[in-house]
């Protein structure tokens, strides 16, 4: 499971808002079909690394941290989203929103307290927008990620800040759930095709306020597909994708019920000899040790976290508790998405990313 | 003593003695005032409210490349928004929608929301949570104005007509009042594309560029890298485009308005003139009472200043008071069409009202100061004695300053507009009726002198006194020959125009019925189909159809409109009001084309010119066989052959046809059986030739009301200001009536004798007004009309309404003058008598 979850439940919701509306004759009908994940097919790369536009969403979400050459530590996140809206599909024209993509860009940065930030959202056609097959290379305008000879680049432009950076994959990808097919919920329905590239090294350049700076650091890669990804009672989840410092990675999710109690949780465990353990629901438990409130938004967020996955106990402390990522004017999602520190027993074992989502109350509907 | 006393004690006795006509110069500022201000705030509001809107739709875009109606490739997009200097590039689809049983068109943009988000930011927010339900290929979210005007809410289907289909569309959303005041529908541009039939074609991509980059040198780079058509626009282009157009119309106007305040100067002047002439003897006691000449002169002007204060004060609410009414009840339109906006608000433009209230106060002040100067200027000792000024002096200074202005207001005609403004027209109007009044005395001392003695003892006397005192008869006359002078030159004005309105209808209008979409609509026109289904409709003897569309020849103008009919160089001197021709050329020349005189105007084109069309992509040439008059189209229209436009472009469409029926044809019945051969029936106006004659004609008639309202006020104010000289001339000669009833004419003998120099003064002013007035209307019709609206019209006088309109003038003059001279005489003859010694 990985990030741009606030995101993802608005589009479903647009989704069902399309269908409240068919009903009317010709045009106004649509008719998508979408496409559903398969437990039975295994993932092939390099053509999943592509897009997978048969499916409703899908999601790069790429997250870090980063050293200056002052050793000051930066976390950042480039996400891009490809959602394929529920249209009636006969329209020849080029202009039709058979897919949209939408990106999300941030940077934590501990000397300015909150993040620096950017989005953009764009239907694809004409080139300038696009989510290509057979191998990730996924634009809309000037952002771009994209895998070329084994090696990523991500680039994204802010008003005031910008990323450009190389990540380079050191380890296999890591599938999730079942051979990388992901459950999300008790019904068979709700689950996605989903792997991860942990451990990237990461070197590039972050602009700030006109001032650039060279980077080096470590990345974390999620790759997710779905057309039918929450059930109805799900209102958000929490997750993290944590680089350890032995080399090991650590992923785990929970999806939340109205009511705050988990509906699903899962999870991934690969430890530095490579060896790789799959956590089941009753592996996974999430405890909040602190909130955080939004001064923008008014909304409280459990930024510090105590996590049982599997036989670790991880505690989570962010690196500034300011990483709210309002994004509601492109995906329409408000959620907290941040750099965190990863300690065991008191000592610090890794740094990776939490996503919080649902937090903001009910999800504005499109 | 100062002036400042001396007013007081003049103003004091001035409003114990004559209230009522204190009460009239005031009133006639403010109601000039009040007008002017009026005409300006309503004017002031509509172009603010809709240069607004088009700021919101042009948004912070630095250029905007904007195509014809029918589009260009939307491959253009793709280049423009990967071009390095372009930071966003939002492609649109801009179409005035046919709505099936409306005729006023639905303007709609069909925008990607994401990239004009960028742009227009305040209007797409307006789209609030609709935004992903415009995805839906029927969808459109309708603005607040837009929703009200069609009775729309969300969810409501509602029917365009694109070619000859109705096509079912869903409101899906309305926009708040805050995001777009006029009447607007956005789509999403795949939608908007699909459904008005302009799959892979644009009108319009909004540019930003990127930060430091030359906008202006970007839209010269770009000129020569766009197709034939289209052209990059300068924002402050789009958005003063409703100002530049309408610019002529709201002058004109607003000098209409200062015809009444204009009018009211020269009440106040004779007023005054009256008023000092009977205060002569006070004025020359306070003159011996040692105030200075100056004191005096000062205090008199004050006097005409104060009123104009109080009035134009008056003026100013009452203008506001009236702009508000305006706004309510038209929209904001004052008669032209091109105005009409919703919701527009007064705004407070306190310069332009210090402005006005500065040229009521300025304006009676000057009416003021000629008498003032006169008053302060005769010796006490003679004026107290009652001798009145020197007639011969008034009628030399006269003579030279009326030639003078004369011969200025005369070369001034000759001036040409000033950015499209007939400024020098305006002054020239001004120039000849300062002339013109000057002249008054001479014309009439020269004119009494002829007269023979008739040997009746009334009429004989009548005009020994009005010989005898030129100055007040010149006083009386001033204001009723300038309102009535306007008052006619207006009048011709208007019947030219009408004249020539009717003929050009005439011309445009041969046939027994006229059928056509919804005009300004640019998504409803008859296919090639269509015509041949129409054409065999029973009943029809010929049909003859036309494709009108708009067309934009560069970057800076309005578009013109098009109109591809089927003319030959033979026929089109039958079918259009042709001005002028070019000699007649065969082929190889390029096909010809006739153009308005707006063309003529706006672009330079001449007759045997060429002329560069951009038609289906690429420039085409035709030749100018002729200019022809039209009053429809103010941006200029061009008319070429139909089957030069279906070669140039492939478009066989029609949008409007004329239709001559068979012997014994019924025109309704062809009208129903037209009607059963169309797909979006409700969607076409089928009307007989007559009817749209009758419409058109009452359509001007109204446009024209205002500008009557304007005159009758006008010469009102003139009436009155005669009343009142008439009166208090005749209270000044009580001792002359006592004199002449002592020497035994009787007092219906004296009552007559008033009445006589009424009609005779009245006679005068008419006569000298008519003349006045036909001048002023040869520089109305072929130099202010010419130069403010790019349209010719000839000169027709409509000699019997002018007739009947002077000789009501001296009926209301002669009445005037025997009801106020039977006061003067009612007293005993014998006191009125000892009173002058």
């Amino acid at each position: 499971m990985s990030g741009g979850g606030a995101a993802r439940a608005a589009w479903l919701a647009a989704g069902f808002c399309a269908c409240a509306l068919a009903g009317a004759p010709d045009r106004g009908t649509p008719d998508t079909r979408y496409a559903t994940v398969d437990p039975a097919l295994a993932l092939a790369f390099p053509a999943d690394f592509g897009s997978h536009p048969a499916f409703r969403t899908e999601w790069w979400y790429v997250t870090g941290w980063l050293h200056t050459a002052a050793h000051a530590p930066l976390g950042f996140q480039i996400t891009f989203f490809r959602d394929r809206p529920d249209i009636w599909r006969g329209n020849p024209s080029a202009f039709t929103p058979r897919q949209l993509l939408i990106a999300h860009c941030a940077i934590s940065d501990p000397k300015r307290g909150r993040l620096w930030r950017a989005q953009a959202i764009e239907r694809a056609g004409f080139g300038l927008a696009q989510a290509a097959t057979g191998d990730t290379d996924v634009w809309i305008g000037r952002w771009r990620l994209e895998r070329r000879d084994g090696v990523y680049a991500g680039r994204c432009f802010g008003t005031d800040f910008s990323l450009s950076l190389r990540l380079e994959p050191t380890q296999a990808p890591l599938l999730n759930g079942s051979g990388g097919y992901s459950r999300k919920g008790p019904g068979e329905n709700a689950a996605s095709e989903y792997y991860s590239l942990p451990q990237l090294r990461v070197s590039g350049r972050v602009l700030r306020a006109g001032r650039s700076t060279p980077v080096t650091g470590t990345a974390w890669l999620d790759h997710e597909w779905s057309s039918s990804y929450l059930d109805q009672a799900a209102v958000g989840w929490d997750w993290i994708g944590i680089n350890l410092r032995d080399g090991g990675a650590l992923m785990a999710f929970r999806i939340r019920a109205a009511d705050g109690s988990s509906r699903w949780a899962g999870g991934t465990i690969r430890t530095a000899d490579g060896r790789t353990r799959t956590l089941q629901p009753g592996d996974v438990r999430f405890r909040p040790l602190r909130d955080w409130l939004s001064p923008r938004t008014a909304v409280r967020y459990p930024v510090a976290w105590r996590v049982h996955a599997g036989n670790r106990v991880i505690t989570l402390e962010p690196l500034i508790d300011d990483q709210e990522n309002d994004s509601r004017a492109t995906s329409g999602a408000l959620y907290w998405e941040g750099a965190v520190r990863a300690f065991e027993n008191g000592r610090l074992t890794g740094h990776g990313y939490l996503e919080l989502t649902g937090y903001g109350g009910k999800l504005r509907l499109h | 003593m100062g002036a400042w006393r001396v007013w007081r004690l003049l103003l004091r006795a001035q409003l114990r003695e004559q209230p009522g006509r204190l009460a009239l110069n005031v009133l006639s500022i403010a109601l000039g005032v009040a007008l002017a201000s009026a005409i300006f705030l309503v004017n002031g509001a509509a172009l603010a409210q809709f240069t607004g809107a088009t700021r919101r739709l042009v948004g912070d875009a630095d250029v905007i490349v904007r195509g014809p109606a029918g589009g260009f490739p939307e491959g253009l997009f793709a280049r423009l928004a990967r071009d390095p200097a372009v930071a966003v590039a939002s492609p649109v689809v801009e179409v005035d929608a046919a709505i099936a049983g409306r005729t006023e068109p639905l303007p709609v943009r069909g925008i990607d929301p994401f990239r004009a988000g960028e742009l227009q930011h305040a209007l797409i927010e307006g789209l609030g949570g609709a935004t992903r339900d415009l995805f839906q290929a029927d969808g459109i979210v309708l603005s607040a104005a837009a929703a009200t005007a069609l009775d729309l809410k969300a969810g409501d289907p509602l029917t365009v007509v694109v070619g000859d289909r109705p096509t079912r569309l869903r409101v899906v959303g309305v926009m708040p009042k805050t995001a777009y005041s006029q009447p607007l529908g956005l789509m999403d541009i795949a939608s908007a594309q699909w459904v008005f039939d302009r799959v892979g074609r644009l009108n319009r991509v909004d540019l930003r560029l990127v930060d430091g980059a030359d906008a202006a040198a970007f839209r010269a780079a770009l000129v020569g890298r766009l197709p034939a058509g289209v052209f990059p626009v300068a924002p402050g282009t789009e958005i003063g485009r409703a100002a530049t157009v309408t610019r002529a119309y709201r002058v004109n106007l607003n000098m209409l308005a200062l015809i009444a305040l204009w009018t009211g100067a020269f009440l106040v002047f004779s007023t005054q003139s009256a008023s000092v002439l009977r205060r002569r003897g006070s004025l020359a006691l306070l003159r011996a009472l040692g105030v200075t000449r100056g004191e005096l002169r000062r205090a008199l002007a004050a006097e005409g200043a104060f009123l104009g204060a109080l009035g134009a004060l008056i003026g100013i609410v009452g203008g506001a008071v009236l702009a508000t009414a305006m706004l309510r009840v038209l929209a904001g339109d004052l008669g032209n069409g091109q105005l009409r906006v919703f919701g527009a608000t007064l705004a407070w433009q306190p310069w332009a009202l210090a402005g006005f209230f500065g040229i009521g106060v300025l304006v009676s002040a000057a009416g003021a100061w000629a008498p003032a100067k006169a008053a302060a200027q005769l010796p006490p000792a003679q004026a107290l004695k009652g001798g009145a000024g020197d007639p011969a002096a008034t009628v030399r200074t006269g003579w030279r300053l009326g030639c003078a202005l004369g011969a200025l207001g005369i070369a001034l005609a000759w001036l040409p507009p000033v950015a499209h403004l007939p400024l020098f027209g305006y002054a020239s109007i001004a120039a000849l009726l300062f002339a013109a009044v000057s002249l008054v005395p001479t014309v009439t001392v020269a004119l009494l002198r002829a007269a023979p003695r008739t040997g009746r003892v009334t009429l004989d006397n009548a005009i020994a006194q009005l010989r005898d005192n030129v100055g007040a008869a010149t006083l009386s006359l001033a204001s009723i020959i300038v309102s009535f002078s306007l008052m006619v030159a207006m009048a011709i004005m208007v019947h030219s125009f009408r004249q020539s309105f009717a003929h050009w209808l005439g011309k445009l209008l041969p046939a027994d019925i006229e059928m056509r979409v919804p005009p300004n609509a640019d998504t409803a026109f008859w296919n090639a189909d269509e015509q041949r289904r129409l054409a065999a409709t029973p009943g029809i003897a010929r049909i003859e159809f036309r494709r009108t569309l708009h067309l934009a020849l560069d970057g800076r103008q309005a578009p013109v409109t098009l109109i591809a009919r089927d003319i030959s160089r033979a026929t089109a001197a039958r079918v259009l009001p042709i001005l002028r021709q070019s000699a007649v050329r065969a082929p190889p020349d390029p096909p010809p084309a006739w153009v308005s005189e707006a063309m003529v105007d706006r672009y330079g084109v001449t007759p045997g010119a060429r002329l560069r069309l951009p038609l289906g992509g690429r420039w085409r040439t035709f030749t100018v066989a002729g200019v022809w008059r039209d009053y429809a189209r103010s941006t200029g229209a061009i008319v070429i052959g139909r089957a030069a436009y279906a070669a140039a472009t492939g478009d066989n469409a029609a949008t409007e046809a004329s239709l001559w029926l068979a012997p014994h044809a019924d025109a309704d019945r062809v009208g129903q059986a037209l009607r059963a051969r169309l797909g979006a029936p409700e969607a076409v106006q089928i009307t007989t030739s007559t009817t749209v004659r009758a419409r058109s004609l009452a359509i001007f008639d109204r446009a024209f009301t205002i500008t009557y309202a304007l005159e009758a006020i006008a010469v009102l104010i003139g009436l009155a200001g005669v009343a009142f000289a008439m009166s208090s001339t005749a209270i000044a000669r009580r001792a002359e009536f006592g004199m002449l009833r002592h020497i035994g004419m009787r007092r219906g003998q004296v009552i007559a004798m008033l009445a006589e120099e009424g009609i005779i003064l009245s006679s005068l002013g008419a006569v000298y007004g008519l003349i006045v007035g036909f001048g002023l209307s040869l520089v109305l019709v072929f130099v202010v009309n010419r130069q403010s609206f790019d349209w010719s019209i000839d000169l027709a006088v409509p000699l019997a309404r002018l007739c009947l309109l002077g000789a009501i003038l001296v009926i209301a003059a002669a009445v005037t003058a025997a009801w106020s001279g039977r006061a003067a005489v009612g007293g005993d003859a014998l006191r009125a008598v000892r009173e002058d010694w």
